[in-house]
């Protein structure tokens, strides 16, 4: 089982989100975050003052997945999130020991 | 007494107190970062709360009685031999009326000098500060300018408060911001507006509230509240368009915060020169008011490196000074309510005088307050306090719970 991490475009959401239903992806999570990568934030103007704003607004997805549907999630996850700007974020992978609905106590792939 | 001109003067005073609560609150709040936005919601209400009890006891006194060239007596102190029926000399207004609207102007004038000292005062120093300020010198300088003083007695022209409440507040607000130094970071790594939408509602407030302010300055009824009231609006919508454009060719993006500053800049410039200009005369006032006090912001912001954080000198200070030398050359245009016998460089002097000491007395008596408000309580928060926000570390509580 693998554990994606992915931090998108909060506009991309929606087309991601939609993407993930159709190839079956059951569940996922979203935080609100902030943060920088080679961005590095950007400037805002007040009143003729330039501000840095260096944390910037994303989207993270959490989704727990069967290894062997990892591939065509990274996959979907790649076509919906990019937009080809800067910013478009970043996607991480991780091994995943277990898993349990807690409801039915089922573990493993069944409780994805 | 007059029934339709106290009706006005009643409602202009509730628009002039909706200019502070929560107008000018609103509109610095959102200019703050989110960790301070109650605090400037704090110095608005509490100055409101003491200046009215002020006014009460001795300001008006101070103002608007009969005393010297420089200063009103103490015989209304509590209003003194005030009755229900009283009517206030030379107008046909209640004096309990004319009294308050007043008040609501003496409420304004100290949180206007809330944007010179956000996001690191001590609370104790704002209520000192604001007190005795308003006795030291918003009631003389309202005394010789409104009150029968020595710059009414030479028929210096502010119709509602160019000098009395601007130029006071804009030159005292750079003198507190000067003395009390900076933010921590200014100007390098300060942090922007955290809520522009804020800013925006808080300035259409003051917009509103401020036909009150400049219309109400007629106390009466009558062919000079409406045309102040024109006026005051064809300003404010110049500047606001002026200061946007100016903007959206410099940085490339037509901005709300700079749209709306430029609103409060043309409301500021056309104050004085309100009950004297007809449509034209106001239409040129916000057009040079959005122009001048967008070049000041870059002045004392960015050039002269002095953080009066949300711009009160240069918006209002500036603003109120330059409507005030500018009355005269435009009264004369249709309109307008001409100069009578006297010249445009004679009244122009005269002007000039009223601004320039007006000026001066501010700075030096805002120095001298400010030193005996450190010696008394200190100024700053500590440099933790005010890195975790005044909110929390002020007053025990916080704006925003997500």
């Amino acid at each position: 089982m693998k554990y994606i991490v992915a931090i998108i475009q909060p506009h991309r959401l929606d087309p991601v989100r939609e993407a993930l239903s159709e190839i079956g992806v059951s569940g996922l999570t979203v935080t609100e975050v902030k943060g920088y990568g080679r961005q590095k934030g950007h400037t805002e103007i007040y009143r003729g003052a330039e501000y840095a704003v260096h944390y910037l607004p994303k989207v993270k997805l959490e989704i727990a997945v069967s290894t062997e549907q990892s591939e065509r999630v990274i996959e979907v996850l790649s076509n919906e999130a990019r937009t080809g700007n800067i910013g478009d974020g970043k996607i991480f992978v991780l091994p995943m020991e277990s898993a349990q609905r807690i409801r039915t106590g089922e573990t493993g792939n069944e409780a994805l | 007494m007059n029934a339709a001109d106290t009706a006005w003067i009643l409602t202009s005073t509730a628009l002039v107190l909706l200019m502070t609560l929560p107008g000018l609150a609103l509109f610095y709040g959102g200019l703050v970062r989110s960790q301070n936005i109650l605090s400037v919601l704090m110095h608005c209400m509490a100055i409101a709360c003491l200046a009215s009890i002020l006014w009460l006891a001795v300001g008006y006194t101070l103002a608007f009685s009969e005393g010297s060239a420089w200063l009103g007596g103490l015989q209304k102190a509590f209003l003194a031999g005030v009755g229900r029926d009283t009517v206030f000399e030379g107008t046909t207004l209640p004096e309990s009326v004319f009294f308050s609207f007043q008040m609501t102007f003496a409420v304004i004038t100290p949180a206007l000098m809330v944007g010179a000292f956000v996001e690191r005062i001590k609370f104790s120093a704002v209520l000192i500060i604001s007190a005795l300020w308003l006795l030291v010198v918003y009631a003389p300088v309202t005394h010789w300018v409104w009150g029968g003083g020595w710059l009414a007695e030479r028929g210096v022209m502010d119709f509602a408060g160019g000098i009395v409440v601007h130029v006071t507040a804009g030159a005292s607000a750079a003198a507190i911001a000067v003395m009390l130094g900076a933010r921590s970071g200014f100007p390098k790594t300060v942090q922007p507006p955290h809520a522009p939408w804020m800013v925006m509602v808080g300035a259409s407030l003051l917009w509103v509230g401020w036909f009150g302010f400049n219309a109400g300055s007629a106390l009466g009824a009558n062919g000079d509240a409406g045309m102040a009231l024109l006026v005051t609006h064809m300003s404010a919508a110049t500047a606001s368009l002026v200061w946007v454009v100016i903007e959206w060719i410099k940085f490339g993006k037509p901005s709300l915060v700079g749209m709306v500053t430029g609103t409060i800049a043309g409301l500021a410039t056309i104050t004085p020169a309100s009950g004297f200009v007809g449509p034209m005369g106001g239409v040129f006032l916000g057009f040079a008011g959005g122009v001048i006090c967008y070049v000041a912001v870059d002045l004392v912001k960015h050039r002269m490196k002095i953080d009066d954080s949300l711009d009160v000198l240069a918006v209002h200070g500036v603003g109120g000074a330059l409507g005030t030398l500018l009355v005269p050359f435009l009264v004369g245009l249709p309109g307008g309510a001409g100069l009578g016998e006297t010249s445009v460089a004679s009244q122009f002097s005269v002007q000039l005088l009223g601004v320039g000491s007006v000026l001066v007395w501010s700075i030096i008596a805002t120095i001298i307050i400010v030193m005996i408000t450190k010696a008394v309580v200190g100024l700053r928060v500590s440099d933790e306090a005010e890195l975790e926000g005044l909110d929390s570390s002020s007053h025990g509580e916080s704006g925003y719970r997500l």
